[in-house]
């Protein structure tokens, strides 16, 4: 069982009060982007072996989104921000960065 | 290779088993090779195979990272059916279950495969509605499907709660040439088969870099050194976006764990595999008399080849109620593998953006039934560089092109 932080009611959730949103600060495209580019909006992912930055939404709590960082190998957390926020936090990647020595920091 | 045969089986017996051979050789890699395939699960080494035997190609490295069916072939629960509802998808799907029928005898090797019917349960109307729209479309296109009532499922599967009350069973496709057969020895016959072509499978070599030059393939590089090759297959399942990152691009794919457990063996209390999807869960009974029952994939991605309790629960709750039977058996074992899942949940058989260099995967939750025409069909792509009439509509492009095959049954039960 996942437990994430909800930075909205800033307490600690069941992964079954939450939906997975997937892939975190993807460039949204509309309608007038070029196939490709829409075409990579939509559906081609990252998908790393490793630290990723993901969507989540509290669906059964405050229905907010937010973001976290997770290892896809072991499912370590290492923590929540703001869906608002563009780019994760200095601080997170620092946190990341101190326990991960091979992390590379936030690729596109 | 020795044949195995009935006569096989009595001259070893006469001599305390003694002269059985080692079922695949493990070479060392040579310089170079025609093809390289890059993954020896079920569906890489029976691309091996098929390009060995329908196009003569024997020149060809099977890499695989870890051994021979310790991967998602031996993860999966054995289920062998074609009852799609798209074309195409039945198409590959149907040619996959047709050599499965005879693939023992191709290989010489007994992969056990048991035709005992594939149930589809509807419990609920558009359930009901969908799985007509569904045995409509496998009659057109030749697959053996029909529509059946409770009252026959109940006769079909004896142990079955049809009447809820919940989720009452209203009718059921039933596809009586599906049915099971012995996952890992689908892998290990392939094995085997290549092997005595001349093919070289090359186990604990993990694949760490691609060689490419000007966007064209030369090789690739290993934990065992570097292998050139004219032309490379990735058949990496779950791993593929890892793969196609060294080489340079991203895949239209997201990796989750997919679970399974069995319970502790029992006699014989079902003889057909039996799919609920409204609740959630399936089952079928093995040789051992295990029950075989298939979880859910996690809501994200991840690598972690464990699965997580609470599927379990939804699953064992699920098959509980529709077969109050089983309510007291405890469970055996409980493991998990990494799947690779498209945007329509359906394969990917296509050449990439580097030449030289296909792909098959995205098979998802389902890819053991698939394995023999898989491999086929990938077999064909990589000796004309051309994917032929099966492997055409997977092609990548089809995601930017917007001719997905929505395929609503890709999996046992929706994912």
């Amino acid at each position: 069982m996942l437990y994430l932080f909800c930075p909205i009611c800033r307490r600690d959730c069941d992964e079954t009060e939450l939906s997975c949103g997937g892939q975190a600060h993807l460039i949204r495209r509309d309608h007038t982007s070029s196939d490709k580019d829409f075409y990579r909006y939509l559906y081609e992912r990252k998908n790393d072996k490793g630290i990723i930055f993901e969507r989540w939404r509290h669906v059964y709590g405050c229905g907010k989104w937010f973001h976290t960082a997770r290892c896809t190998i072991t499912n370590q957390v290492f923590g929540s921000y703001s869906a608002k926020d563009a780019l994760p936090p200095k601080s997170l990647l620092a946190k990341i960065r101190s326990s991960r020595v091979d992390f590379k920091g936030w690729i596109k | 290779m020795k044949k195995y045969s009935i006569s096989s089986i009595v001259t070893e017996a006469f001599r305390d088993n003694l002269g059985w051979e080692k079922a695949w050789a493990k070479p060392k890699p040579k310089k170079e090779y025609e093809v390289i395939i890059v993954g020896g699960g079920g569906h890489g080494l029976a691309t091996a195979y098929y390009l060995a035997k329908n196009y003569d190609v024997t020149d060809i490295a099977v890499i695989e990272k870890g051994w021979i069916g310790g991967g998602n072939t031996g993860r999966n629960t054995t289920i062998i059916r074609s009852n799609y509802l798209q074309e195409s998808s039945i198409g590959i799907y149907e040619k996959s279950r047709f050599l499965y029928e005879t693939l023992s005898q191709d290989l010489n090797y007994n992969i056990m495969f048991s035709p005992r019917g594939v149930l589809m349960l509807c419990q609920t109307e558009h359930e009901l509605r969908a799985m007509k729209r569904t045995s409509h479309a496998n009659r057109i296109n030749g697959v053996d499907t029909k529509m059946v009532t409770p009252d026959e499922v109940k006769e079909i599967v004896p142990i079955i709660n049809i009447d809820g009350p919940r989720f009452p069973v209203l009718g059921a496709l039933w596809q009586p040439r599906g049915g099971t057969a012995r996952h890992d020895a689908v892998a290990w016959g392939y094995a085997r088969k290549c092997s005595d072509y001349g093919i070289d499978i090359i186990e604990q070599c993990e694949v760490v870099g691609v060689k490419k030059k000007r966007e064209k393939i030369v090789g690739v590089e290993t934990s065992k050194g570097q292998i050139k090759a004219k032309k490379v297959c990735f058949v990496a399942a779950g791993h593929s976006s890892v793969l196609s990152e060294l080489a340079g691009f991203r895949l239209p794919i997201e990796s989750v764990a997919l679970q399974a457990l069995v319970s502790e063996p029992i006699k014989p209390i079902i003889d057909c595999v039996v799919m609920a999807n409204t609740v959630h869960g399936y089952l079928s009974q093995s040789d051992k008399g295990e029950l075989v029952i298939g979880g859910g994939a996690d809501g994200y991605n991840n690598y972690s080849q464990r699965g997580s309790f609470l599927h379990i629960e939804e699953t064992v709750r699920a098959l509980v109620e529709t077969f109050p039977v089983i309510s007291r058996l405890r469970q055996l074992r409980q493991w998990g593998g990494i799947v690779d899942m498209t945007g329509d949940r359906s394969p990917i058989i296509s050449k990439t953006p580097v030449e030289g260099l296909f792909i098959n995967c995205g098979w998802g939750t389902g890819g053991f039934k698939a394995i023999p025409g898989s491999g086929w069909a990938t077999a064909e792509l990589i000796y004309n560089e051309e994917p032929g009439n099966l492997a055409a509509p997977f092609s990548m492009d089809r995601f930017s092109e917007g001719r997905l095959i929505d395929e609503s049954a890709a999996a046992a039960v929706a994912h």
